[in-house]
């Protein structure tokens, strides 16, 4: 589903991604972990598309179609979506009001005519009921006065009503108690499907306990330096990443 | 001949037109003293500071315009409210339309000020009211020694009036260029209620400058909610002077909305004469090209425990430019005043020109009064966050722009206005909003 060939990317001429290689497929699960300044929400922006960082060198192919020219809405038509480490604060659009311009922009894109208002609402409904979302909080402005935990939520309904082939979580677990982590975990398994992929970028593994990954990659300097099934997150949560530089500078 | 000396020699003109023997000429010929004195303002007044006439005065108006072009209603339909019932004050090159208008003298007076300023029965009032809040810089003076024709509206006591009235201004471009003077007079009598929309509309490429003036008195607890639709052609400008009277517990509003026009000043003057008033003041500005709106407020509060609410958002496009100046004057009697004041704004090129002013002055001890002004552009990562769920970057930021317009919006209180102020915007930012916010 998802190819990266020796992808180096920059932020004002500022080397950040030196050359990853990632392979996704579809109704796989990755996780990609590593410390601070390591490069992993730069990944997920640059996958998502933003214009900001410089891609240098390298390619991104999704669904076997090249994907470095596209726009960020273009990604999301054709099914990349990114949940926000910062979702950021919309006064004035409402939750309802957004994610229905989002699905009917989408559809436009394909050709397709804007969604029935009923079959939104019904949608809207199973969504919200799924992640115990509150019918009030939809009609809230987008993010606004939001708490953490909501904004994360709010981030997964998004995931859950677009329907996207990639979902990227970028550090969806920050921010949430155990609770709403709990929520949010089981509302990502309950969208997987052999027919999507997810890629969770984490500091921890508290929430790998939830959404098991089939591979884990460790990002150490802009590169994937260490690859290695679920268990390679419980030694890293164990261990710490120094092992890892020490191995590199080994 | 200068604008002024032609408009001073015009007065003469006038007078063979108009009773001079009422007590109005007297007002008259007085303001155009006044106008003869100070003539038009330039930029080394500190309220015309960001704001030349030059431009607009260089025309070769014509001051009394001559016979009523024809105008088919289907062509004009569209500048009128015309989904909901209305009364209609319809003036064509500055002369009453009959034909468009719907007039009333059914419990209360909606009708022309020319026969307000001539037929005794109305005379109370005009010596009650006319002139009375108007102040007497230039450009009122000239108003004021022009006046002969515009809306006269009085509601007497406990009056609620079913529907709103429009006050609809055409020019047709009859003339090479047409200057016009409308006057209107509003008068809310105690516990009375009237919703008016004001609108100036110029059908031809000619170049028409307005120069109009309203007085608005509300009485004892009486309500008036007045909006202007400014969405002009590029060749019109307008300069619009608002004077507001409030007696106690009475609550008005005035909404303007600029969106057209070559230049567009609009001084809006409250004056809150009594206890426990509201006075709300808002505006939402979307110009581009080279055009120019400058808003200029006050608010005098001379009682204790009155609010005002001044809220007015800005967007400008290409080398537009806008300029607020929000004064709030708070008198040492004024005590428990609460005046808020906010004026953001959104530039959407490097061109663009904003010139943003707050002035407060407080005589009072004991006061609530708060003021904000922001510059922006559009905020890149709210932008990026859109696109990602797959809304296009024009969409989103005419969704940005809309929602930062919106909190104006959620104020008007006529349904049909807010959807033709929301079609505007969607129009003016080239989209296709397909929900309400």
């Amino acid at each position: 589903m998802l190819k990266i060939n020796n992808l180096h990317a920059s932020i004002n001429d500022k080397a950040i991604l030196k050359g990853i290689n990632l392979e996704v497929k579809a109704g796989e699960v990755h996780a990609i972990m590593g410390p601070n300044g390591s490069g992993k929400s730069t990944l997920a922006s640059v996958i998502a598309g933003k214009d900001e960082y410089e891609m240098t060198e390298g390619e991104i192919l999704f669904e076997n179609e090249n994907i470095n020219e596209l726009s960020p809405e273009e990604r999301a038509h054709k099914g990349v979506f990114l949940s926000f480490q910062y979702p950021v604060e919309i006064p004035g659009v409402s939750v309802t009001n957004f994610i229905r311009t989002a699905i009917n922009e989408t559809r436009k894109a394909k050709g397709l005519p804007d969604m029935p208002a009923n079959e939104m609402l019904k949608m809207i409904r199973e969504k919200s009921e799924m992640l115990e979302i509150d019918r009030k909080f939809l009609s809230r402005s987008l993010n606004e006065g939001f708490s953490g935990g909501e904004k994360k939520r709010n981030e997964i309904f998004q995931l859950a009503m677009l329907e996207p082939k990639l979902a990227i979580l970028d550090e969806t677990d920050s921010g949430l108690d155990i609770d709403a982590l709990r929520i949010v975990a089981s509302g990502v398994n309950k969208i997987k499907s052999e027919d999507n992929a997810v890629i969770i970028i984490t500091h921890y593994q508290r929430l790998l306990d939830h959404i098991v990954p089939d591979f884990v990659h460790v990002l150490h300097e802009g590169r994937i330096v260490k690859s290695g099934g679920k268990e390679l997150a419980h030694e890293l949560e164990e261990k710490g990443y120094d092992w890892i530089k020490e191995e590199l500078n080994a | 001949m200068e604008l002024k000396e032609k408009l001073i020699a015009s007065f003469m003109a006038f007078e063979n037109l108009v009773d001079i023997d009422s007590p109005v000429h007297d007002v008259r010929s007085e303001a155009i003293k006044e106008f003869e004195t100070q003539g038009f303002p330039s930029r080394r007044d500190e309220a015309w500071k960001y704001t030349s006439l030059n431009s607009i005065l260089k025309h070769d108006y014509s001051v009394f315009p001559k016979s009523e072009n024809h105008i088919d209603y289907n062509d004009i339909k569209k500048y009128f409210i015309h989904d909901i019932d209305t009364y209609k004050i319809v003036f064509i090159d500055g002369k009453y339309s009959s034909h468009f208008s719907e007039t009333t003298h059914d419990g209360i007076d909606v009708c022309l000020m020319s026969s307000a300023l001539s037929k005794p029965k109305y005379r109370p009032i005009i010596e009650n009211y006319f002139n009375k809040v108007a102040t007497k810089d230039g450009l009122t003076s000239l108003n004021t020694a022009f006046s002969q024709e515009g809306a006269y509206i009085h509601i007497p006591k406990n009056k609620s009036v079913a529907k709103p009235i429009q006050i609809v201004h055409f020019s047709t471009g009859n003339e090479a260029a047409l200057m016009l003077q409308p006057r209107n007079l509003i008068v809310v009598d105690e516990n009375a209620h009237v919703q008016i929309i004001e609108r100036h509309q110029s059908l031809t490429e000619n170049p028409v400058l307005t120069n109009t003036v309203t007085e608005i008195f509300a009485d004892k607890r009486a309500i008036v909610d007045y909006y202007k639709i400014q969405n002009d052609n590029e060749n019109a400008s307008l300069i619009d002077s608002t004077f507001i009277d409030q007696k106690q517990e009475s609550c008005a509003s005035v909404h303007t909305f600029s969106f057209g026009g070559k230049l567009t000043r609009n001084n809006l003057r409250f004056y809150q004469n009594g206890e426990r008033i509201d006075s709300t003041l808002k505006g939402v500005t979307i110009i581009g090209n080279k055009q120019h709106v400058d808003h200029n407020t006050l608010v005098h509060h001379i009682e204790p425990n009155c609010e005002s609410h001044q809220d007015y958002q800005g967007i400008f496009g290409d080398s537009s430019v806008g300029v607020f100046n929000g004064k709030v004057l708070v008198n040492k009697e004024a005590q428990k005043t609460n005046a808020f004041q906010a004026n953001n704004n959104i530039l959407l090129s490097d061109k663009a020109t904003i010139n943003t002013k707050p002035q407060l002055e407080i005589f009072a001890d004991d006061v609530k009064c708060s003021h904000g002004c922001t510059i922006g552009q559009l905020d890149e990562s709210a932008i990026f966050y859109m696109q990602s769920r797959g809304i296009p970057e024009k969409e989103a930021k005419a969704l940005l722009l809309y929602a930062f317009g919106n909190s104006v919006l959620s104020s008007v209180k006529i349904p049909e206005i807010k959807q033709r102020i929301t079609n505007i915007i969607a129009t003016k930012l080239g989209i296709n909003i397909g929900f309400d916010l």
